[in-house]
């Protein structure tokens, strides 16, 4: 638990060397949900997107079947909660072009302060979301 | 070719940074968000690492006439903070609160073998199709004209 920070710092490197290699080679940025909506046209010009997908799962099950100390916690928690979020989720991210990392991890990198406001709106509304859902509501 | 190789291992090293840092765990996300609970700072700690890289790295790449393998660099060309980003940032938000993962975490948790990031993926793309199809009689008289100067 004390040792969470590290890792997060550590993995946190690694998004952000990702995004790096991305722009410096390919041009591109590593916004996950511009990503898939990309990758959905299925056009061949957005082929190289499915190449990176593939490559979060391939890192994904690196890290959970070869390299991690035990298996990351899952909880079965609420698919009603999946529907709902997802949604929202898919839409905002497609209404204010972009997510955490679009916006987050390459937005702020960027200096873009379309970006900032939009890393700030999300994690206000976040924020007050779980309050709501954990401490109000009580889920 | 070389476009995709180097997308395969940039997504590799997104994964990977995921993973390590546990942003797969939806309750490690929320942990973060719950400022009124038991708060995990773990999550400012994986952006901020992100964002230090980038901050530093992004000055130099584009600094440069082109990326190495292309001829151009694909930027966001807007500046303008309009009410679709605002509002849009704003639902993300809570839909991030309701559901505990984002668009990246939900992709690499797919590994983990089991149901809701399945489910939450298939509802974020049903999310944004639905936008999609509703966004031109949304489109404010701004955003409808690309055509207005623009800085980098």
């Amino acid at each position: 638990m004390e040792a969470s920070w590290i890792a997060g710092l550590v993995g946190g490197i690694l998004i952000g060397i990702s995004a790096t290699v991305l722009l410096a080679f390919n041009g591109r940025i590593a916004g996950i949900s511009g990503m898939v909506n990309g990758a959905l046209t299925f056009a061949r010009a957005e082929q190289w997107r499915w190449w990176f997908l593939g490559g979060m799962l391939g890192g994904g099950a690196l890290y959970e079947y070869v390299l991690a100390p035990q298996p990351t916690p899952t909880s079965t928690f609420a698919p009603w909660a999946m529907v709902i979020g997802g949604f929202i989720v898919g839409f905002g991210t497609r209404m204010g072009n972009g997510c955490t990392s679009g916006h987050g991890v390459c937005g702020l990198g960027r200096l873009s302060g379309r970006s900032l406001a939009a890393v700030i709106t999300f994690m206000v509304t976040a924020a007050i979301t779980v309050f709501i859902t954990r401490h109000v509501i009580g889920l | 070719m070389r476009e995709k190789g180097l997308a395969l291992i940039a997504g590799l090293l997104f994964g990977l940074g995921l993973g390590i840092s546990q942003m797969i765990d939806r309750e490690r996300v929320l942990g973060f968000l719950d400022i009124a609970g038991n708060w995990d700072p773990t999550l400012a700690f994986v952006m901020g690492g992100a964002v230090l890289v980038t901050l530093i790295s992004f000055r130099f790449i584009l600094r440069r006439p082109h990326p190495i393998f292309s001829s151009k660099f694909y930027l966001p060309t807007r500046n303008d903070i309009d009410r679709l980003l605002l509002v849009g940032a704003g639902l993300f938000g809570i839909g991030w609160g309701i559901a505990g993962y984002c668009p990246g975490p939900a992709i690499t948790a797919t590994v983990l073998g089991i149901a809701n990031p399945f489910i939450f993926l298939v509802a974020m793309i049903a999310g944004s199709l639905t936008f999609q199809a509703i966004a031109p009689r949304l489109a404010s008289p701004k955003s409808a004209a690309p055509s207005q100067p623009l800085a980098k």
